[in-house]
């Protein structure tokens, strides 16, 4: 669910025609002037964070003047509430408020329908209302292909006890309340308090909206930046996986930072799950054995070789790990062997000095686990496969103990490297999303010329002992090249090193740099 | 007998000339499914790994007869109208594949499902298999490996995980315990056919004696299957395993559906409402053939 600011919620409210108080966003303490003097009466600021409870937090001001919202304004932005800076506030009308209400919209799974919630009480949490007053909460699922028809909502609120215009009034925000649902992909609205003013009118004083994660591609125009769940905003790093995994397709990779700050002493490590109920067995078994997530990632569906890379470069971009675990269901679909050659180029380019337990079972594991344990022989931290026959817990188990006889040695971030400069002059072709060198010099001392074969998409050929595309460059472009890693992993270990795959991550260069400095 | 699918099911897929499409139909039929037909808009005439191509499901039934099933590879934002498009024609059993379908679009699907009388397993599903008889999806990957890690017998097994589907059933098999038909539910927070009605087609299967449960935090589903229990409208044990003990509040792990909001969905309150039924839960999921084997020998005594 991509949650949107109250500011921006209201915006869409308003658009579909249920009433908000006389207001706007302001970003500066002049413009929560200007706000304020427009609406020529008392106003009230609120901070935009996400945040329940912001009256408590200091982060709901009134002014009865221009001047005064100003001054408050000053007050609030730029404030630290909760870890979070005050980047926007919304300066509105004070109402004078009769009585408090609640209206939302959940999806229920039991029903597989949207419910429509309405109570004459509000102001607290839904939960708190179902509990206190659950004779003053109406709930109804919708028939969707029906829509929801203005005598259902006017029979919602008749059952709270609600009756002339103001039922009207209420029932009408209501069936908005469903139009808009439908409209944005809601996954669920709250708008609470909904308030009955002193002159009987009804406004949305408060409201909470989220949109499907699913559906964001409908709704370009909200500029949602990371369409994930998310109880804040997203860290640096997370936005840099996200547009991995916005511009490939192949696999999924979900990735999220599980503290804001991974401090050197605790007992973190690097988590890289596969699939969603293998990665949270395995993170359950990790977190049993004492260690904590710097992250939860999860790369499955078949990823191709180079996501999988960049989801270790991106894991491996947080300092002070401990160790590296990967694991997943232990009896994967999916051929294992992508998986592996993914973290071999990056835990060898990164040259890895935290141990790492990798749990690759399913199709192919036993090339995966050859893959991982031929190649990484040599890089300075252990490196450990195992398959479908070793459980979770035995591999939490494995870490532990070489987190211990690595002394809790802390991961530091290498640089990001770029292909040097022998490589930018050499014979090269686009891939999906990356691109391949070969410097066809080095294959001249080549005897196996092995990348050939190991090349299972068969579009290298050889040319006077070296290879080049049996293919255009348009069609290994265009996927023919499935960024399968196996030319470079064989022509690094068995042969001159001659071929570099390049694969970009935006952005995680100058994080990177950055972090250097930092430490 | 299996649930939803055996080796007389007569299977449609629907997306066939896609990557994936064309992928998984090999697997299916490799592995025994009767796949009858194919269909793709505008590709109809054409024949994938032997299968006829069809431009509309309507079509295809026309031409090859009644049709059980039908699993859909399409993109996300295409498979409401894929699964109109079966449900319309006649079709009682869907599987929809496809990760990433717009919430209210499942709701809409389910709507109609109900109205005809149709199921669905998915979205974002690996599908299901009967050992030895069909699969519908991909669980497997290659039907060697299905084969090889799959066998029949009397254990029921309902996942909210592909992968887990998988691991559960091939430990199964490693300890010598078949399974009657393997399904996983689909990843999201709303699905066609979720744990309970799973476990209501287990219970009104012969073969199936024994039922496993791979549940996640998240949604009701697990809470739902307790009720059942409870009522006496599920009588078979049930082995559990519930996942995201260590996941936080309010952050999505993987799945859509498994978000703990508020007090309810938590680990806690899954395993004790489970427990409180008479479900036996289980911390490992390398505990699930222990503790099936002696539910088994229990059954025999
Ligand atoms: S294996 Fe390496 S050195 Fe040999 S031909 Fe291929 S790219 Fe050149
Ligand atoms: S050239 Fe061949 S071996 Fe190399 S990455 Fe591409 S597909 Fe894989």
């Amino acid at each position: 669910m991509a949650r949107l600011y109250e500011y921006q919620s209201k915006k869409i409210l308003k658009e579909e025609g249920i009433p908000v108080p006389q207001g706007d966003v302001a970003s500066s303490p002049k413009e929560a002037g200007k706000i304020a003097q427009e609406i020529g009466r008392p106003v009230v600021l609120k901070v935009q964070l996400w945040v329940t409870g912001r009256a408590d937090l200091g982060g709901i001001l009134f002014a009865e003047t221009s001047k005064e919202a100003e001054k408050k304004a000053q007050d609030l932005l730029g404030k630290k509430i909760k870890n979070y800076v005050v980047e926007k506030l919304i300066v509105e009308e004070k109402l004078d408020i009769q009585s408090e209400m609640f209206a939302g919209l959940t999806i229920d799974d039991t029903s597989k329908a949207p419910c429509l919630i309405f109570s004459s009480v509000g102001g607290t949490g839904i939960e708190e209302i179902s509990q206190k007053y659950p004779q003053k909460i109406v709930r109804s699922p919708v028939d969707v292909l029906k829509g929801f028809k203005d005598y259902e909502a006017r029979d919602m609120v008749r059952k709270v006890g609600i009756s002339g215009k103001t039922m009207l009034f209420l029932s009408d925000v209501l069936v908005k309340l469903f139009a808009l649902a439908c409209k944005y992909d809601a996954r669920s609205v709250e708008i609470n308090p909904l308030v009955l003013t002193t002159d009987n009118s009804v406004y949305a004083a408060d409201c909470h909206l989220t949109i499907d994660d699913y559906a964001v591609f409908r709704h370009p125009e909200l500029g949602i930046e990371v369409a994930r769940e998310f109880d804040r905003p997203p860290t640096l790093l997370e936005k840099i996986a996200y547009q991995v995994e916005k511009k490939d397709h192949r696999g999924t990779f979900y990735f999220f930072q599980m503290v804001d700050d991974v401090s050197p002493e605790g007992k973190y490590i690097g988590f890289n799950g596969a699939g969603g109920g293998g990665s949270m067995m395995s993170m359950d078994a990790v977190m049993n054995k004492g260690f904590k997530l710097a992250n939860y990632c999860d790369t499955s569906g078949n990823p191709a070789a180079s996501k999988v890379y960049r989801a270790a470069k991106i894991i491996l971009s947080q300092p002070h790990i401990k160790g590296y675990f990967a694991s997943g269901s232990g009896v994967a679909s999916q051929e294992q062997f992508h998986s592996a050659r993914g973290l071999v180029k990056a835990f060898w380019e990164d040259n890895l000095n935290v141990p790492a337990v990798i749990r690759l079972g399913g199709n192919y594991e036993e090339k995966a686990v050859e893959i991982l344990h031929s190649y990484l022989k040599n890089v300075p931290a252990r490196v450990e496969g195992y398959g479908r026959d070793d459980s979770s817990e035995f591999c939490a188990q494995r870490l532990e103990n070489l987190v211990q006889e690595n002394n809790f040695h802390s991961h530091m971030v290498p640089p990001w490297q770029e292909p040097g400069h022998d490589f930018l002059s050499s014979y090269s072709f686009e891939t999906v999303t990356g691109k391949i060198f070969i410097h066809h010099q080095k294959c001249l001392n080549c005897q196996t010329k092995g990348c050939i074969e190991a090349c299972r998409a068969q579009i290298l050929e050889l040319e006077n002992g070296k290879p080049f595309l049996n293919i255009s460059q348009e069609e290994a472009q265009k996927g023919k090249c499935t960024e399968c890693l196996a030319c470079e992993l064989y022509c690094k270990f068995h042969e001159q090193d001659a071929l570099f795959i390049h694969l970009p991550i935006p952005g995680l260069k100058e994080y990177r740099d950055r972090i250097g400095k930092e430490d | 007998m299996s649930i939803l699918v055996n080796e007389r099911s007569r299977v449609l897929v629907q997306g066939i000339t896609g990557r994936e499409g064309m992928v998984r139909t090999r697997l299916m039929k490799d592995y025994g499914t009767q796949i009858v037909a194919g269909a793709t808009p505008g590709k109809g005439g054409r024949e994938v790994y032997g299968v006829p191509v069809f431009n509309t499901v309507g079509e295809a039934w026309e031409k090859v007869g009644p049709i059980d099933a039908s699993v859909i590879f399409v993109p996300a934002a295409l498979v409401k109208n894929a699964a109109f498009e079966a449900i319309d024609a006649g079709v009682k059993l869907l599987v929809l594949v496809p990760d990433r379908v717009p919430i209210f679009d499942v709701l809409e699907i389910s709507n109609l499902a109900r109205r005809e009388g149709a199921v669905f397993v998915g979205p974002n599903t690996l599908g299901l298999l009967s050992p030895g008889q069909a699969v519908l999806g991909m669980i497997g990957g290659r039907a060697q490996s299905a084969r090889e890690w799959f066998q029949s017998g009397i254990v029921g097994v309902s996942s909210r995980s592909g992968g887990m589907t998988s691991a559960i059933s091939y430990y199964l098999t490693k300890a010598g315990l078949g399974q009657s038909t393997i399904l996983h539910v689909g990843g999201d927070a709303v699905v066609g056919l979720s744990h309970p009605e799973v476990m209501e087609f287990f219970e009104k299967d012969d073969q199936t004696k024994i039922m496993v449960m791979f549940g996640e935090i998240g949604t009701t589903q697990e809470e739902r299957v307790a009720e059942l229990k409870e009522k006496g409208d599920i009588t078979k044990p049930i082995v559990a395993y519930i996942g995201g003990k260590a996941a936080k509040e309010g952050t999505r792990f993987s799945h859509a559906g498994a978000i703990v909001e508020g007090s309810a969905g938590s680990h806690e309150s899954k395993v004790q409402r489970l427990e409180k039924a008479g479900v036996r839960v289980v911390e490992s999921i390398f505990d699930i053939p222990k503790v099936a084997l002696k539910l088994k020998k229990n059954l025999e005594e």
